[in-house]
């Protein structure tokens, strides 16, 4: 990826992670923790490899995007408006009583969702289904999906990994977003998920491990997952949870708590400042 | 149009699901059907062999199997997705209710070895709570049929309608009551046979005890009328609501708990609409047990001799 790329990449993530603060802070709940560690990955999907189209948001061909870790719908939700799906301001009115925005992703009520979840565990099943979808028609669609490190704890996520490789799925990429962090405390004081990449490599899996902040890793990554043949391919990316608002960085308390009035300013404050520091 | 005798040709409504897949799958190539390393049990072995590229094993992982057969969907397929009973509406059902209930996709569950009659195996596989599990899930239809001839139609009608189907089957072999004249249509209970003092409303293999029962009350004075409601939800309101007004007391006879199955639904409907006494015969909340399936059913009371215990006592209530 050149210089010039990436800088747009930085910048439109920036802009995702205002809209995770917005949101969050507007709808006084949701996951702004997880939503920024995982704000470059979405950011990259949706402004540099997914072959989507806005306009037709339920075109056949287009690749699918499964966000398995569903409390992080604010990242989601904020690349989606900034990709054009629907308008921005939509953010302000996320977990509000008959909003498009639902608290986590649903398919029925919200363009460019590609599966209702919230329920974790479930998504990259739909995933594999999505997949097997495609192979059985002879689409040459891909469907990616993305994980939390916490999450991987549900049973259902190794069943899937299990058949995703028995059957070849090489159409289908998972990230985990490894911010090491869940609600009540570090993924290894609540029941280690740990080692991530020797558990997805056991299982069949094509395994690329990255820093999830960084594009020039996430950019390298999803290439090569999109060349590899045979076995589907995981992310696993080291992220900060919280990435972006320094207060809010590896501190498990802003798993599921909305910012304040006056952290809203000083997140926003931060945020504005990084982009004047890009520009 | 109905044939009472119990002597006639049987066959499991699980044999009818096989075999309506494979017919299911010779006319729509959208047709996908999964499994859960059951295809012997549940019959969908007979679609695998048909359509073996159509056909996929998940393996024993019920929760992942229904996440796929709901992905599948979103792709355009229509799925059939297959387990027992107790592992699809029990062990899998978050995976129904939150990725194929909530986004209504067009995920079929067939559900086999339903209800004590499972026999031998004992309580954790006979699955007596399905029907209460699937009935709280949203837009979710509920088809139990009675006979091998209602469940062919049922799969068939399953595969035309839109959104999430729980259709429910049995691992016993059970008495043919319908012919090629029979008409099914999801939503609608048919009266089988025409009575003024009580109304049996029955489901799935109890139907044909509920006929029975009919028969044995005649000598009691007593005139059933009996209706067959295989699907349960949507229920058949107009149906419940008329038998209520014009035979004053309702029976209902299912495979299932007395709590949350078709006892409860007809209840629900009874109670808003036009109250009247309903009383229930089902399986008295309790587990199952191990024993040949003909022998448990008499133990749980699922008899056409309970039904018309049932039935006088409620024309008792009357006087």
């Amino acid at each position: 990826m050149d210089a010039a790329a990436k800088k747009q990449l930085e910048i439109k993530a920036i802009e995702v992670r205002k809209g995770i603060i917005e949101g969050t802070f507007n709808a006084k709940s949701g996951h702004p923790g997880g939503s920024l560690s995982v704000a470059d990955i979405m950011t990259y999907l949706y402004f540099s490899h997914l072959n989507v189209d806005p306009a037709n948001p339920k075109w056949e061909g287009r690749d699918r995007f499964v966000l398995s870790k569903g409390h992080t719908a604010p990242a989601l939700y904020a690349a989606l408006a900034l990709r054009g799906f629907f308008s921005f301001d939509e953010i302000k009115l996320l977990r509000k009583p008959n909003a498009m925005l639902q608290g986590h992703p649903s398919m029925k009520s919200t363009p460019g969702v590609d599966m209702s979840t919230g329920s974790l565990g479930q998504g990259i099943s739909t995933a594999v289904g999505m997949a097997l979808g495609a192979k059985l028609s002879g689409d040459d669609f891909r469907v990616f999906t993305v994980l939390g490190d916490g999450e991987i704890q549900e049973g259902q996520v190794w069943e899937a990994a299990m058949y995703a490789s028995a059957k070849g799925l090489d159409n289908l990429v998972a990230v985990v977003d490894n911010n090491n962090l869940q609600i009540d405390g570090t993924v290894e004081e609540v029941n280690s998920p740990y080692p991530i990449p020797e558990k997805f490599a056991a299982f069949g899996w094509n395994v690329i491990e990255i820093c999830g902040n960084d594009f020039d890793e996430i950019d390298a990554a999803f290439t090569a997952a999109k060349e590899f043949k045979g076995k589907p391919t995981v992310i696993v990316a080291k992220t900060v949870k919280g990435k972006g608002v320094s207060f809010m960085e590896n501190n498990c308390d802003w798993h599921g708590t909305a910012p304040n009035q006056e952290q809203y300013d000083k997140a926003m404050a931060e945020l504005d400042a990084a982009m004047a520091a890009l520009n | 149009m109905v044939k009472t005798m119990a002597d006639v040709i049987k066959t499991a409504t699980r044999d009818a699901y096989g075999k309506a897949l494979v017919e299911l799958g010779g006319k729509n190539e959208k047709v996908i059907v999964l499994d859960a390393d059951l295809a012997k049990a549940t019959k969908t072995i007979a679609f695998k062999k048909e359509f073996p590229e159509r056909f996929f094993d998940t393996g024993i992982a019920e929760c992942n199997m229904i996440g796929v057969a709901a992905g599948l969907a979103t792709t355009g397929y229509t799925v059939f997705a297959s387990s027992f009973a107790m592992f699809a509406a029990g062990r899998a059902f978050e995976q129904i209710r939150n990725s194929v209930g909530y986004p209504h996709l067009n995920v079929k569950i067939g559900a086999t070895h339903a209800g004590i009659s499972v026999g031998e195996d004992g309580a954790s596989h006979q699955c007596c709570e399905d029907i209460a599990l699937m009935r709280t899930i949203p837009g979710m239809t509920i088809i139990n049929p009675a006979d091998d001839v209602e469940a062919r139609l049922a799969v068939l009608a399953a595969a035309e309608t839109d959104g999430p189907v729980y259709l429910r089957f049995g691992r016993l072999a059970t008495p043919r009551l319908f012919d090629e004249n029979y008409k099914f249509e999801i939503g609608k209970g048919v009266e089988l046979k025409e009575g003024k003092d009580v109304t049996i409303i029955a489901t799935g293999l109890m139907v044909n005890e509920a006929l029975i029962a009919a028969e044995s009350l005649k000598a009691d004075g007593i005139d059933a009328r009996v209706i067959n409601m295989a699907t349960i939800k949507p229920i058949d309101k107009d149906i419940v609501i008329k038998a209520a007004k014009e035979t004053g007391v309702i029976v209902t006879a299912e495979e299932h708990s007395v709590i949350g199955g078709l006892g409860s639904a007809i209840a629900d409907v009874v109670c808003e609409n036009y109250p009247v006494p309903v009383l229930k015969v089902g399986v008295e909340d309790k587990f199952g047990a191990s024993g040949p399936a003909v022998e448990m059913l008499k133990i749980y009371g699922l008899t056409a001799e309970n039904i018309a215990e049932k039935a006088k006592a409620a024309v008792a209530l009357k006087k």
